[in-house]
């Protein structure tokens, strides 16, 4: 155990924080789930790419910068410190991409990934259905093979970043006699295609963050398939996974979240009560055993290691420890918890209320908590199945 | 950067947790409750033999000359087996105190404590009782900016029965003299400090394996008993307690082994790592002997039924060395300081 930085690592740091600190936007970007947010995200995602940054650890044939897991942290610590602006291209870059790298052929590799790396290609993610959610095996949108493509038909729900989106993944029923979990296959669906209506969502804070997608005999390419026909379910599990487990939320996320709410506490000491103030305190250190256990991880990958069932603990930690930073922040804040940020009153703390209602829902997406518990019982704990 | 342990680390590891597993059954435990002096010397000389009392001694003392990284791994076993007696107050806290403390000390008892033929409890104002001090042939306590060495025929123990039969507290009585005095002044602060982030430490790492074990029973148990013709383990209701009480326990796993590097390393962190430990290993193991009890029905609330051995033990680990409002104010006090060194790359020293 070696808790200490390499000179290479460190220098690593320092490279990243120069070329940070020099082109990160001085102001916040507009929210990505507005039209013009949405443009102003992807020149950034343009920017980060042309500096080399936008996918750290891919390889650099495909957009990548060929780095490690461990400078992919660090990467991530100082993109977080510097305020840098969220990605809009999550799905894409932390959720598609290392699908294909496992899924893909060469060919497919070689058509998507670099794409995905520069966020030219958008992604939105199609696992839900009206009457599929936590029973995600129930899936009924269709994909019908005639030669060489897929006719879809049916209905994907809840895509964020569906409203803005270039390209759709997921999984369809290729095998019409099929049930749960077999006959199914995994697209990769452009949005343009003819038969294909996007109808946005509005969210709880207001915004169209996610989208209702409809299929009606949209002709898709067999090509667009990762992985052979029938095996959308391995390939969806995997994706979950990465959704749960590291990519989707490093730590630096929460560690930064923790200290804002530190800085809120120091800056409002008559609201600060002595209960609120050991919050905080509790808050800063799940950040740190988040951070902490993620580097074990990265450690146990870097030698040959698999992230498995324990994706789940770590999902319910992130999202619980989210929501009660947020609570905090709010309650710290008082009355002025009910500002939305362009209230002028709200003088800079408005998005502790975007970031609660945001953090409201970690709970509910990548698999609901109570699905993750079912896991953690069954898979990790070794309790009997329940039902 | 490498946040794992190594293959030796973990045949150590593995290696006593087999032995432990077969040498410490609860019946071992029981009768060592049972039992006037509460120490079994059999088991107390084989776990020398296997390296857990010298682990800090170095190997010049014949000791094994390790650190905190590798015992941090063996305490846990120490409190997976609900072990009694002295074993991480003498291997983890007075071994390396005697160490430091170097000169005739060192010289008189290093060896032997490392190859279990004395033994050695540190008495700190952190702990108004002293653990097993009964059957200490050393006892190192504080008074005042002092550090004293005495022998026990010197002082006078008054026995205070606490909810752990396994870890016997004693009120300690003595005259300190120059002839017992063995540091002074800041050198004395500096080893009790240390003496205390070591005893902290030792104590998240026992209840982190106490934590595992009263998981497993509790797993074990809900697999077993059937209640509306099903196991009681497969209702939601008892899997999500469970499920949350294992959350718990794996995220303060890794603070619980960056506070062991810390101790190990000298890192400035240290006081903060290992109060951040002790708080969040004492949590973890109070909530999986919750989770437990309640799981287990009216059957955990027997004296019979196992459970309270690790529930005792976990209750007392988390009171001795620092209960937890003190190691809450020593995280608030760095936390909420002025310009305090947190957020994304300031976890690791060398981060910045
Ligand atoms: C902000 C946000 C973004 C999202 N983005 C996407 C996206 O990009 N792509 C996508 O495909 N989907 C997305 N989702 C949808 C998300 O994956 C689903 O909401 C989730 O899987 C739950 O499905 P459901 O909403 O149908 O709830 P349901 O499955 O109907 O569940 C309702 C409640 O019942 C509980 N429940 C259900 N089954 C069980 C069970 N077996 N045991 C215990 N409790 C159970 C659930 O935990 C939940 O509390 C997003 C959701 C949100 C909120």
């Amino acid at each position: 155990m070696e808790l200490v930085y390499t000179p290479a690592q460190q220098a690593f740091r320092a490279e990243a924080r120069a070329w940070l600190e020099a082109n990160v936007p001085p102001a916040p970007l507009g929210s990505f789930d507005t039209a013009e947010g949405a443009a102003e995200h992807r020149a950034w995602e343009k920017r980060l790419h042309a500096g080399g940054w936008a996918m750290v650890p891919w390889p650099v044939e495909y957009g990548g910068r060929g780095a490690d897991l461990l400078e992919w942290l660090i990467f991530e610590e100082e993109y977080y410190r510097a305020g840098a602006p969220k990605r809009i291209n999550q799905n894409g870059i932390f959720l598609l991409g290392p699908t294909i790298m496992e899924f893909g052929t060469p060919e497919q590799k070689a058509r998507f990934l670099p794409r995905i790396a520069s966020s030219e290609d958008v992604w939105a993610q199609g696992w839900s259905e009206p009457n599929a959610g936590s029973d995600m095996a129930a899936i009924q949108a269709s994909a019908r093979r005639d030669g060489d493509h897929y006719v879809l038909r049916g209905q994907k729900t809840w895509a964020s970043r569906g409203a803005f989106a270039d390209w759709l993944f997921g999984m369809f029923r290729t095998d019409p006699a099929s049930e749960r979990h077999k006959g199914l296959s995994f697209l990769l669906v452009p949005l343009d295609t003819p038969g294909v209506t996007v109808r946005p969502i509005a969210q709880l804070d207001g915004e169209t963050g996610f989208a209702e997608v409809f299929f009606d005999d949209a002709r898709v390419p067999v090509a667009n398939r990762l992985a052979g026909e029938g095996e959308g379910w391995k390939v969806a599990m995997a994706t979950a996974g990465f959704e749960r487990g590291l990519m989707l939320r490093s730590p630096a996320r929460f560690q930064s979240t923790a200290r804002r709410l530190v800085e809120l506490c120091r800056a409002n000491p008559a609201t600060a009560s002595e209960a609120l103030r050991e919050e905080v305190v509790r808050c800063w250190m799940d950040a740190e055993a988040y951070t902490l256990e993620t580097y074990r991880t990265v450690s146990r990958l870097l030698a040959g290691g698999k992230i498995g069932f324990e994706a789940s603990l770590n999902k319910i930690f992130w999202s619980e420890l989210d929501v009660r930073m947020h609570e905090t922040a709010l309650r710290l804040l008082g009355h002025r918890a009910d500002l939305l940020p362009e209230a002028p009153a709200a003088a800079g703390v408005g998005d502790w209320l975007d970031g609660y209602l945001f953090s409201l829902s970690g709970p509910i997406y990548a698999g609901t908590n109570e699905i993750q518990r079912n896991l953690i019982a069954e898979r990790i704990l070794g309790l009997p199945r329940s039902g | 950067m490498r946040f794992a342990f190594s293959d030796d680390q973990q045949l150590l590891q593995g290696a006593v947790r087999e032995f432990l597993r077969k040498e410490c059954t609860p019946e071992v435990v029981r009768a060592l409750w049972a039992d006037a002096r509460g120490h079994a010397p059999g088991l107390w000389a084989q776990l020398a033999e296997l390296g857990v009392l010298g682990a800090l001694v170095p190997e010049a003392q014949g000791g094994m000359g390790l650190d905190e990284r590798d015992l941090v791994l063996l305490l846990e076993e120490v409190g997976r087996a609900a072990l009694p007696g002295p074993v991480a107050a003498c291997a983890a806290v007075a071994a390396p105190l005697v160490r430091e403390l170097g000169g005739a000390t060192a010289e008189r008892w290093l060896a032997a404590l490392g190859a279990g033929r004395a033994i050695a409890v540190v008495g700190h104002p952190a702990n108004p009782f002293v653990t097993d001090a009964h059957l200490a042939d050393l006892l190192l306590l504080a008074r005042g900016p002092e550090l004293h060495a005495v022998e026990r025929a010197a002082v006078r123990l008054v026995h205070q029965p606490a909810s752990d039969p396994g870890r016997r507290l004693h009120g300690v009585e003595w005259e300190p003299g120059a002839g017992t005095r063995v540091a002074s002044g800041a050198e004395a602060e500096r080893l009790l400090a240390a003496a205390f982030d070591r005893g902290a430490l030792a104590a998240a790492a026992q209840a982190l394996g106490a934590a595992d074990r009263m998981l497993e029973l509790a797993v074990a148990y809900a697999s077993q008993r059937e209640q509306f013709g099903r196991p009681i383990g497969s209702f939601q209701a008892v899997q999500h307690q469970l499920a949350d009480a294992k959350v718990r326990v794996e995220y303060a796993r890794p603070v619980v082994y960056k506070a062991a590097w810390a101790v190990a390393t000298g890192a400035a962190s240290r006081p903060v790592d290992v109060s951040h430990a002790k708080l969040a290993a004492g949590e973890a193991a109070a909530l999986a002997a919750r989770r437990s009890l309640q799981a287990h029905g009216a059957i955990g609330y027997t004296w019979e039924q196992d459970l309270h051995l690790w529930m005792r033990r976990a209750w007392s680990l988390a009171l001795e060395w620092g209960d937890p409002p003190l190691h809450l104010a020593r995280v608030s006090d760095f936390v909420l300081a002025d310009g305090a060194p947190i957020g994304p790359g300031r976890t690791f020293e060398g981060g910045s």
